[in-house]
């Protein structure tokens, strides 16, 4: 998918000044709250219209002020899930899911309900009401109802902030699978890092109505740690076994073990840079569960400390440590040395 | 036991007719006035939202009497497109309708309004990126969400059209069996002697159709929304 923008809008008394081309398939928009996000991604949508400028995706031209030309939202093929999933409290859940499907033009449906029912694993739901699904179901069928209309562009309006924290990294996998089984490229509008770096490669950085810049997710976590929240490593566990209190986890070729796990084939943890403690050598006995061995690939300076990058078999993690720590362990790239990890370090994300 | 004359059985059947063909008849303006003041913004919507509302602050009479000016035999829209067209509305039951209609048109316009607030403007944009159009959105969408709405101003409006007296008698005037309703038959009742006891079993006509509606609007009410 490649997005041109290239608009302007005045709206009361702020303004948004977007110029952007971006490529990509899973792209974020990231920004404070009152950036500009939303108005840009209405904008994007048709739902608002942009005073002068230019909107065009994969070549066709969706909006220009030269040519007075503007494609109303029912035909841009653009998708969007909202912060709240926004149900027709008249129609049934099946309904609901085939509102857009009906209106799509045959030659563009590729996704039928079935497939999705099958993906999304709502076929309970399909008869009934919207009015008593719960939370998390009623988001889900929302993000299936935008799916089926089969749009070119799907756009998510940090559709996960007015749901539970438990419940968001569920839906959160949920909304990759599904645009990855269905390759539906998206835009993901969030003012939160971690869910940005889920869902997205590219991302938008968006301030005071202006786009920014574009960098990657896992640069914009980096260019963060300067702010004291340090950096969160994300891990994808696979196949859990339970030995006594731990449950064993794979990551790759290695083995983890993780105190708050669960029966679930594969989950997500995140472990903070600043609760993974480095060995020069191996120290032969110590009380945390972990100890991985790695090559340092990357040092490099987060303000007030050192981060420090470690290759551990085919993952990733990021250490945090003091200045003096990194002198202490003579550390440099290529450096082979040993993390240690407590098996309660782990936050499970879903 | 109550006997009624068959100008009697006429007034009662009238007042139905003309309320309900008033209010069959103002559903679709209604609706389109009631779209137009919450959903889109243009040039002249204070003076629509005043003219509109202008019936109810206005004494019945003086809007029957307008309407007599305007739709009369030498009124603008009498002269212009109701004579040409062979129609003459004076004193006959259109012309009720029409009275009736004016007059509780803003009840209606108000009640659809309210209903129609109620629906989250994010589900009219979703049905918009889901690819439906305007037109599509309204009969889909907004129709469906301010049937409550639509319910309640039929209701009401139907109510205030049984009660009709002012305008009804100006343009309609009080023919017994061609323009008179229930109101008007009571008028004439209580101002002849010895009607009282007529007058009295009209009111009880009357209150009676009033209840029946009112209840026929709850239950309506009730089964029009989807509950699971």
């Amino acid at each position: 998918m490649e997005l041109i923008v290239k608009i302007q809008k005045q709206l009361g008394t702020f303004f948004l000044d977007a110029d952007f081309t971006i490529k990509g398939d899973q792209v974020g928009v990231f920004g404070p709250s009152g950036s500009g996000k939303s108005t840009l991604v209405s904008l994007i949508a048709g739902l608002r219209h942009p005073d002068r400028g230019l909107i065009g995706i994969d070549g066709e031209t969706l909006f220009d002020s030269s040519r007075r030309l503007l494609v109303p939202p029912e035909h841009r093929r653009i998708g969007m899930v909202f912060q709240r999933p926004h149900l027709f409290p008249h129609l049934s859940v099946r309904s609901n899911l085939l509102y857009g499907y009906k209106r799509c033009d045959p030659q563009h449906r590729k996704i039928t309900l079935d497939t999705l029912v099958e993906v999304m694993q709502i076929g309970p739901l399909l008869d009934r009401g919207v009015r008593h699904l719960s939370g998390g179901e009623k988001q889900r069928v929302a993000i299936g109802r935008a799916v089926l209309s089969n749009p070119r562009l799907l756009l998510m309006d940090e559709p996960l902030s007015a749901v539970d924290d438990n419940l968001k990294f569920q839906i959160i996998s949920y909304l990759k699978n599904t645009c990855e089984i269905f390759k539906i490229p998206y835009l993901f509008i969030s003012h939160a890092l971690l869910e940005m770096r889920i869902m997205t490669n590219r991302v938008l950085t968006v301030e005071d109505g202006r786009v920014t810049g574009q960098v990657t997710a896992e640069d914009l976590a980096r260019e963060r740690m300067k702010d004291a929240t340090g950096y969160t490593n994300l891990l994808r566990l696979t196949a859990p076994r339970r030995i006594n209190n731990l449950y064993a986890y794979h990551w790759g070729d290695q083995e983890l073990f993780v105190s708050g796990g669960s029966s679930l084939a594969e989950t997500l943890f995140e472990v903070s840079s600043t609760d993974i403690i480095l060995f020069k050598r191996h120290p032969e006995a110590i009380s945390a569960r972990n100890l991985l061995k790695g090559t340092v690939v990357d040092i490099f300076n987060t303000g007030t400390r050192i981060g420090v990058e470690l290759k551990c078999g085919d993952g990733r993690l990021i250490a945090e440590i003091v200045k003096e720590a990194v002198d202490e362990l003579e550390l440099s790239k290529g450096v082979e040395i040993y993390a240690a990890i407590k098996a309660v370090a782990f936050r499970h994300l879903g | 036991m109550l006997s009624f004359t068959p100008s009697d059985y006429s007034a009662i059947l009238l007042s139905i007719r003309v309320a309900v063909v008033a209010t069959l008849l103002s559903l679709p303006f209604g609706f389109t006035v009631a779209y137009l003041m919450t959903y889109r913004r243009f040039r002249g919507r204070v003076a629509l939202d005043v003219i509109v509302n202008l019936p109810l602050t206005l004494p019945p009479v003086v809007v029957g009497y307008l309407l007599l000016l305007l739709v009369g035999q030498h009124g603008f829209i009498g002269k212009m497109i109701l004579q040409p067209l062979g129609i003459n509305l004076i004193f006959t039951w259109k012309a009720a309708v029409v009275a009736t209609a004016v007059v509780g048109f803003p009840l209606m316009v108000r009640s659809i309004r309210i209903g129609m607030e109620t629906i989250d403007v994010r589900l009219i944009q979703a049905s918009r990126t889901l690819g439906a159009g305007w037109l599509d959105t309204i009969i889909t969408v907004i129709v469906p969400l301010s049937v409550r709405g639509l319910i309640a101003g039929s209701v009401l409006m139907f109510a205030r059209g049984l009660g009709e007296f002012g305008a009804t008698i100006i343009v309609a005037g009080n023919i017994p069996g061609v323009t008179q309703t229930i109101p008007l038959a009571i008028y004439e009742y209580v101002s002849s002697p010895g009607g009282d006891v007529m007058a009295l079993s009209l009111c009880f006509v009357s209150v009676t159709i009033s209840v029946l509606v009112l209840l026929l609007h709850e239950w309506l009410g009730r089964r029009m929304v989807r509950s699971d």
